[in-house]
C-alpha cells in the first residue's frame, strides 16, 4: 500500500481508500480501523486495571470508571474484535474460494463505512458530555436512568455499526453460496471459509433482535415511547431477552471465525491435513445452531423459573460437545504431524489450553444453581476473557502474523512476534486466572474499587501486573508492524512454504483482479494438492478472457455520513429524556436521512455497469504472476 | 456479457432475474435479507404480544376498544390485491413485455399508496378519538412501532418501485434491471406476508383476546 502512496501522492491514496470496493483494500481498512479501536479498548482496560491495582484507589472517579468499563466492553466487542475478523475474512475468503471479489463490492464498502462512522460516533461521546455508563449490556432498568447523552451515543453508534455488520454478513453468505470456483463444493471449502459462512448466518439472524431492542430503547430515550417504563405498562425484561438473543450468538460470531483461523494454521504448520474435516464442519454448524438456544443462561438470576433455567442449562452444556470435537480434532491434527513452530503456530498452541479453561468455566456457569453464586462476580469476567482473549484475540494475533504476507506482501518479524507472545501470553494468564479466585471470594464485577483487608488485595495487584505485560506485548506487535512496513521486504506467493489453500497460490499481495483465470478446484486443500503433484500454479477452469470489475464509488461513504448526521439530530430530539432537546434536532434528523436515502436513490438511478480489463492487458501482466493462480 | 443488450421475446431468457452473475447474487442476497427482516419483525411481534393491553390504568384504551375490523379488512384486501398485481408484473417481465410490466407495477404502487393512506387515516383516528398516541402507554408504543415499521416498509417499497418505473421508462427491459424489478417484487410480497401476520396477531386477536 505504501507503493501507491509514493507513486500518486497522499491525496490520491486517501481518495482510493475512500472510494475502494476491492475486498483486499477494504480488508486493510477494517484492519486499520479495528486495530485503532483495539488500542483504544486496550487503553481503557489499562485504566480499569490501574484503578483496581490497590484497594480504595482514586486514579479515576466512580463515574469515569463506569464509562471506561462500559466503553471497554462495547469497543472491544463491536468495534475491535468483529471488524478485525472482518479484515481477515475480506482479505482471505474470496481468495480461498477462487472468486474475483465478494458478491456485493459496493455493499462491502458501505458496511465498512457504516461500522467505522458508528464507532466514531460512539467514541465522540468522550468529548460531548460523557460516555455511556451502563455496561456493554446496557440493561434498560439501568440505562433509562442514566443522565446525559452517553447511552444515546451507545444506542445510535451501535445501531449504525450494526447495520454495517449485517450488510457484511449478507455479503459473505451470498459470496460463499454463489461465487465459488468450479469444483469448490461446500465440502471442499477451507475451514476459515466455512466458519465465516456459519458466523455470517449468525449475524444475519442475531443482529435484527439487537436492532429492534436498540430501537425500542432509543424510542424510549429520545422519542417518548414507554417500552421500558414500568409505571406506564412497560417491561425491562424485554431488553434483557433481546439483548441476549443477540448477545449469545454474538460470542459465536466472534469465536467461530477464530476457530477457522486456527483450523488453517494448525494443519499448515503440522504439514498434515486437518483431522476430521467433516466433523469440524458438522461441529461448526451445530455450535451455530445451539448458539441460538442458550441465551437465557445469561438470565438465570432474572427469575424465569426453574423449568426455563433447567432447559437453558442443559442446552448450554450441550455446546461443550461440538466444541470438544473441535479441540480433539486440532490435537489429532498435530498428532504425528511434522510440526514447525512459527509465531502463528505458537498462538495456536497457546490457544488450546487457554480456551479449554474458558470452556470449562463456561460449563460451570451453565449449572444454574452454581450460577446464582457466580453471577456478576469476577469469575464471570475471568471466564469470558478466557474465551474472548484466549480464543478470539489469540486468533487475531495469529492471523495477523499468518496473513500479513498475503495482505501486504511482506512478513512480520518472527523474532519480534515471539517477544509479543512471551509478554502477552503469561500476562494474559496472570491477569485473568487469578480473577477466578477473586470472583469465588465474592468480588463483584463492574465495581470501581474495593476495601482493603478482604483478601482481594494481592489478587487484584497480580491481575494488574499481568495487564501491563499484555500491554507490552501489544506495543511490541506495533513496533513489529512499523519495522516490517519500513523494511518492506517482499515475499513470494507462499511465504510459509506449506500453504494449503488457494490464497497461497496467488502473489503476495494478489493483483486487484485476484485470479487471471478462474481456477479449477480438484479437492480439499486445493493448493497443497497441486503442489504435491508438482504443479507450479492452479489449473484454470476457463480460457483467458476479459475480466469484469466493479467501479470505485464514493457513495458508500456519503450514505454512511448521512446516517451519522441523522444520529446527531435524533439525539437532540425535543422529546429526549435528558431534557436538552434542540429545535434543530428533528430537521437535522430529516436532513441526514434525506442525504442517506437521496444517495441510495442516486445509486439506483445511475447506470453502473463496471468495466472490463481486456485480456491483452492480462497477458502483459505475466511478470506480476497471478496466472490462474 | 453485455447486460444492456436488446432482446426479443424469443431470445429473452426464461429467468431473466438470474441470467447474470449479478442477478444471481441479487437474488440470493435479497432472500437472505428477507430472512433477517423476518427475525426483525418476529422481534417486533414478540414485543407487541408481550405488551398488548399493558396500560397504566383503566382510562387508557385497550385493543378491543380501538380496532375496527371493516377498515382493516379493506386495507388487507387492498394490500393482498397489490401483491397479485405485482405477480402479473413479473409474469410480463418473464415474457419480455415491458409496457405491461410497467403498467402492472404502476397499479401495484397505486394500491400500495391507497393502503398507506388508509393506515394514516387509521393512526390519525386513534390519536384524535382515543388519545392513543405513541407515548401514551407501553401498549401504544408497541402497537405503533410494529404497525408503523410495516408502514415504513410499505413507504420504502412505494418509493423503490416508483424509482424503478421512472428510471427505466426510456431504457426498457434488460438483464441489468430485470433482477432489480424482481427483488422489488419479492420485497413487496414480503410486506404483504407481514401484513397477514399483523392482521392476525394484532387485529383479530385484538378483537377476540
Amino acid at each position: 500500500m505504501s507503493t501507491v502512496a509514493s507513486k500518486k501522492g497522499i491525496g490520491a491514496f486517501i481518495w482510493e481508500y475512500l472510494t475502494t470496493v476491492d475486498h483486499k483494500k477494504i480488508a486493510h481498512l477494517y484492519l486499520a480501523a479495528g486495530g485503532f479501536f483495539f488500542l483504544l479498548g486496550g487503553l481503557e482496560a489499562m485504566f480499569i486495571r490501574i484503578q483496581l491495582m490497590k484497594p480504595q484507589n482514586d486514579f479515576i472517579s466512580e463515574q469515569l470508571f463506569n464509562e471506561v468499563m462500559t466503553m471497554h466492553g462495547t469497543t472491544m466487542i463491536f468495534l475491535a474484535a468483529m471488524p478485525l475478523l472482518f479484515a481477515y475474512m475480506n482479505a482471505v475468503v474470496p481468495l480461498q474460494i477462487g472468486a474475483r471479489d465478494v458478491a456485493f463490492p459496493f455493499m462491502n464498502a458501505l458496511g465498512f463505512w457504516l461500522f467505522f462512522l458508528g464507532g466514531i460516533f460512539l467514541n465522540l461521546s468522550w468529548f460531548l458530555g460523557g460516555a455511556p455508563d451502563a455496561g456493554w449490556t446496557s440493561y434498560a432498568s439501568l440505562s433509562m436512568r442514566s443522565e446525559g447523552h452517553g447511552i444515546d451515543f451507545y444506542l445510535l453508534g451501535v445501531q449504525i455499526s450494526g447495520f454495517g455488520t449485517l450488510m457484511s454478513g449478507i455479503n459473505f453468505l451470498a459470496t460463499i453460496i454463489n461465487m465459488r470456483a468450479p469444483g469448490m463444493s461446500f465440502m471442499r471449502m477451507p475451514m476459515f471459509t466455512w466458519t465465516t459462512f456459519v458466523a455470517s448466518s449468525l449475524i444475519l439472524l442475531a443482529f435484527p433482535p439487537l436492532t429492534i431492542s436498540v430501537f425500542l430503547l432509543m424510542f424510549d430515550r429520545l422519542f417518548g415511547s414507554k417500552f421500558f417504563d414500568v409505571a406506564m405498562g412497560g417491561n425491562t425484561i424485554i431488553w434483557e431477552h433481546f439483548f441476549w438473543i443477540f448477545g449469545h450468538p454474538e460470542v459465536y460470531i466472534l469465536i467461530l471465525p477464530a476457530f477457522g483461523i486456527f483450523s488453517e494454521i494448525v494443519p499448515t504448520f503440522s504439514r498434515k491435513r486437518l483431522f476430521g474435516y467433516s466433523s469440524m464442519v458438522f461441529a461448526t454448524i451445530l455450535i451455530g445452531f445451539l448458539g441460538f438456544m442458550v441465551w437465557a443462561h445469561h438470565m438465570f438470576t432474572t427469575g424465569l423459573g426453574n423449568v426455563a433455567n433447567a432447559i437453558f442449562a442443559v442446552a448450554t452444556m450441550a455446546i461443550a460437545v461440538p466444541t470438544g470435537i473441535k479441540i480433539f480434532n486440532w490435537l489429532f491434527t498435530m498428532w504425528g504431524g511434522n510440526i514447525k513452530i512459527t509465531v502463528p503456530m505458537l498462538w495456536a498452541l497457546g490457544f488450546i489450553p487457554s480456551f479449554v479453561i474458558g470452556g470449562v468455566t463456561g460449563i460451570m456457569q451453565a449449572v444454574a444453581p452454581l450460577d446464582y453464586q457466580l453471577h456478576d462476580t469476577y469469575f464471570i469476567v475471568a471466564h469470558f476473557h478466557y474465551v474472548i482473549v484466549g480464543g478470539v484475540v489469540f486468533a487475531l494475533f495469529a492471523a495477523a502474523h499468518f496473513y500479513w504476507p498475503k495482505m501486504f506482501g511482506t512478513q512480520l518479524s518472527e523474532k519480534l512476534g515471539y517477544w509479543t507472545f512471551i509478554f502477552f501470553f503469561p500476562g494474559f494468564h496472570l491477569t485473568f486466572f487469578v480473577q477466578h479466585f477473586l470472583g469465588l471470594m465474592g468480588m463483584p464485577r463492574r465495581v470501581a474499587t474495593f476495601l482493603p483487608g478482604q483478601g482481594l488485595d494481592a489478587g487484584n495487584y497480580i491481575s494488574s501486573i499481568g495487564a501491563f505485560l499484555m500491554f507490552i506485548g501489544v506495543v511490541l506487535l506495533l513496533i513489529n508492524i512499523v519495522v516490517t512496513s519500513v523494511k518492506n521486504k517482499k515475499v513470494a506467493n507462499d511465504p510459509w512454504g506449506d500453504g494449503r489453500t488457494m490464497e497461497w497460490a496467488l502473489p503476495s499481495p494478489p493483483p486487484y483482479y485476484n485470479f487471471k483465470q478462474t481456477p479449477l478446484v480438484r479437492g480439499l486443500d486445493t493448493w497443497w494438492l497441486e503442489k504435491m503433484e508438482g504443479n507450479k500454479e492452479l489449473p484454470p477452469a476457463e480460457p483467458l478472457k476479459d475480466i469484469h470489475m466493479p467501479n470505485n464509488s464514493i457513495l458508500p461513504f456519503i450514505i454512511s455520513s448521512g446516517l451519522f448526521i441523522a444520529a446527531f439530530g435524533a439525539m437532540y430530539s425535543p422529546l429526549n429524556v435528558v431534557g436538552d432537546g434542540k429545535p434543530w434536532g428533528v430537521p437535522v434528523l430529516i436532513l441526514g436521512l434525506g442525504i442517506m436515502f437521496g444517495t441510495m436513490l442516486l445509486r439506483s438511478l445511475l447506470d453502473d455497469y463496471g468495466y472490463y480489463i481486456p485480456k491483452e492487458d492480462l497477458v502483459d501482466d505475466e511478470g506480476k504472476g497471478g496466472r490462474a493462480g | 456479457m453485455n447486460v444492456t443488450e436488446k432482446f426479443t421475446p424469443q431470445t429473452w431468457p426464461e429467468h431473466p432475474e438470474t441470467a447474470t452473475m449479478e442477478g444471481k447474487n441479487k437474488f440470493i442476497g435479497f432472500w437472505l435479507f428477507l430472512a433477517g427482516e423476518t427475525v426483525l419483525f418476529a422481534s417486533l411481534f414478540a414485543t407487541y404480544l408481550a405488551l398488548k393491553d399493558s396500560v397504566p390504568d383503566a382510562s387508557h384504551p385497550l385493543a378491543k376498544d380501538l380496532f375496527s375490523l371493516p377498515l382493516v379488512f379493506l386495507m388487507t384486501m387492498i394490500l393482498l390485491t397489490s401483491s397479485l398485481t405485482s405477480v402479473y408484473a413479473i409474469y410480463h417481465m418473464r415474457n419480455y413485455n415491458f409496457k405491461k410490466m410497467q403498467l402492472w407495477f404502476a397499479i401495484t404502487v397505486l394500491l400500495g399508496a391507497s393502503f398507506l393512506a388508509l393506515e394514516i387515516y387509521e393512526f390519525n383516528h386513534y390519536v384524535k378519538e382515543f388519545g392513543f398516541t405513541f407515548g401514551s402507554s407501553a401498549f401504544s408504543s408497541a402497537y405503533y412501532t410494529l404497525v408503523g415499521t410495516h408502514g415504513a416498509h410499505v413507504t420504502f417499497g412505494l418509493g423503490w418501485i416508483t424509482a424503478l418505473i421512472v428510471r427505466n421508462a426510456k431504457r426498457g427491459l434488460n438483464l441489468y434491471n430485470a433482477p432489480k424489478y424482481y427483488v422489488a417484487s419479492l420485497y413487496w410480497h414480503f410486506i404483504d406476508v407481514v401484513w397477514v401476520f399483523i392482521f392476525t396477531a394484532v387485529y383479530l386477536i385484538g378483537k377476540v383476546g
